[in-house]
């Protein structure tokens, strides 16, 4: 019976339903938490105590949060795609799954072990700024215009230096295979891409700040200018799920980010999962630290810093790199 | 050179973001500065200006410093204080209806309580009772400046709450006969344990 059962798990098919089934409730769960934590990170940066009331500690308070979106009316704005406006929430979500399945939590759970698992993720990764261009073209309105434009113009230029440090990782590693990647990393922490390449790391770190939307370079949802930006228009679950998709990219850059320069699954002791997890949600909370700390920039200069510093920068990177595995070999 | 100066500044500008870390980081682990005010209070409310109240006499803890001069409802931008008095020995006189207005600029009517009095020793009289309609009371502060007696003061009432416009007016001459009763009262239960 259960060698039978073990033989189904083995099946590629039932392997993939299944690691799909966890990484949605995974996902369902780390949206819920990091929306506690961020807003506990915020108040004991401000010197409050965030969310208190509901619950112990406020535990519950993204639970009410979840329960008041869900039972929100849906509402389609007037003169707006309606198509469009409902399929852009979910695109938004749905290819955030998918970057989940090549990441190596440990040798144990990886989902598909793929050649080609850094590329598959960056490129559903950068599906998302579709989704936000849509949702800014379909609701007819000039806010959701204007922020879409905005994501529009700074993830692709962003999407340029982060693919160029990335190139760098592969070309020292010689593989798109993320366990690869990892197992390159194993002679201890001097061994770890950060130290080996750190301005790489610096560079990938700025790139997904403004990758995933998040202040200082929240520029498409810069309330202070387009109330929401984007997702102006969209109320309820709509608004959940773009909720749900920003948090789920923030797990899955910093997860790569783990990947790529921190090790994977090794530590200074007992590697495992733990590790893994242990790292990518220190990065979270440095990247809600960034969000807690920095004043929004301006546009241009948004553009400037990626244009004239993170490109030349990540090309010189990359150059180098290329040098020095030639002379190595 | 200008590239070199480009470089230093950038080196400057992330030295710069390190240090806005390092304060938001320190401040992370600094204890919570939010009294969480059902279960807690505000205990530090030495500066705190809530609605006026009257001062007592040192030696007549029943009786104001007030002298009635009116100087207060006359200065008072929103008219919220009125007064009723009697001349020492007789009835009642003045009531807190009796408001005249006056006009101002373009035409504007702004009720006026200008209780013109003669000073206090040419008629010597009492307070029946000094009102206070705290509902359009801005908390200027005007009449604490200018009571020549220092009679009034601001209150340290930072709690104060109500469902109905009848719970902000005050007669505050009533508050601080109560408030003088019952720190008595407290006083002597103390000095009798």
């Amino acid at each position: 019976m259960m060698s039978q059962l073990l033989s189904y798990l083995s099946l590629p098919l039932v392997h993939l339903i299944l690691s799909l089934v966890v990484i949605l409730a995974f996902l369902g769960v780390n949206g819920i938490v990091l929306i506690y934590v961020e807003r506990k990170v915020a108040g004991f940066i401000q010197r409050r105590p965030g969310p208190y009331e509901v619950g112990p500690w406020g535990l519950l308070q993204p639970l009410a949060d979840a329960l008041k979106l869900l039972s929100k009316q849906l509402v389609t704005p007037m003169g707006a795609d309606k198509i469009l406006f409902w399929a852009a929430p979910i695109l938004s979500f749905a290819p955030v799954v998918i970057c989940f399945m090549p990441m190596p939590v440990s040798p144990m759970f990886t989902g598909m072990e793929m050649n080609l698992g850094l590329i598959l993720i960056l490129a559903f990764t950068s599906l998302n700024v579709l989704a936000l261009c849509l949702a800014g073209w379909s609701s007819n309105n000039k806010y959701s215009l204007l922020g879409a434009a905005r994501a529009v113009s700074q993830s692709v230029a962003y999407e340029i230096p982060l693919l160029i440090t990335v190139l760098a990782i592969a070309f020292q590693t010689g593989s798109l295979n993320l366990s690869e990647i990892v197992a390159s990393q194993t002679k201890g922490i001097w061994s770890w891409n950060i130290f080996v390449q750190p301005i790489a790391f610096i560079i990938y770190i700025i790139a997904v700040t403004a990758e995933t939307n998040r202040a200082p370079f929240d520029l498409p949802e810069a309330e202070s200018e387009l109330t929401a930006g984007f997702h102006t228009e969209y109320a309820g679950m709509h608004f959940g799920l773009f909720f749900l998709a920003e948090y789920s990219y923030m797990i899955v850059v910093c997860a790569v980010a783990t990947v790529l320069f921190l090790g994977g699954w090794h530590g200074p002791f007992l590697s495992g999962p733990f590790w893994f997890i242990l790292k990518t949600y220190a990065l979270i909370l440095v990247l809600m630290w960034f969000r807690w700390t920095f004043p929004r920039v301006r546009f241009d200069q948004l553009l400037n810093i990626c244009w004239k510093w993170l490109i030349p920068l990540s090309l010189i990177n990359l150059v180098l790199t290329a040098l020095l595995v030639k002379i190595v070999r | 050179m200008k590239i070199m100066t480009n470089y230093s500044n950038a080196i400057k500008g992330l030295l710069g973001l390190l240090k806005g870390l390092k304060i938001t980081g320190v401040e992370f682990f600094k204890p919570q500065l939010t009294i969480h005010y059902p279960r807690k209070e505000v205990t530090n409310l030495a500066t705190y200006r809530g609605h006026i109240d009257l001062v007592a006499k040192e030696d007549a803890p029943l009786e104001p410093k007030c002298i009635i001069c009116g100087k207060c409802a006359e200065v008072c931008p929103s008219a919220c204080i009125s007064m009723e008095m009697h001349v020492k020995g007789e009835q009642s006189f003045a009531s807190p209806a009796e408001c005249r207005t006056i006009t101002v600029g373009h035409g504007i009517e702004i009720p006026f309580s200008g209780l013109r009095l003669p000073p206090a020793e040419v008629i010597e009289r009492e307070l029946d009772s000094f009102n206070l309609d705290y509902n359009y009371c801005s908390l200027c502060g005007l009449c604490v400046q200018i009571c020549p007696v220092g009679s009034l003061t601001f209150s340290k009432d930072s709690y104060l709450a109500g469902t109905a416009r009848k719970n902000f007016e005050f007669d505050l001459l009533q508050r601080l006969r109560e408030r003088s009763r019952r720190s008595s009262q407290t006083t002597t239960a103390q000095e009798k344990r």
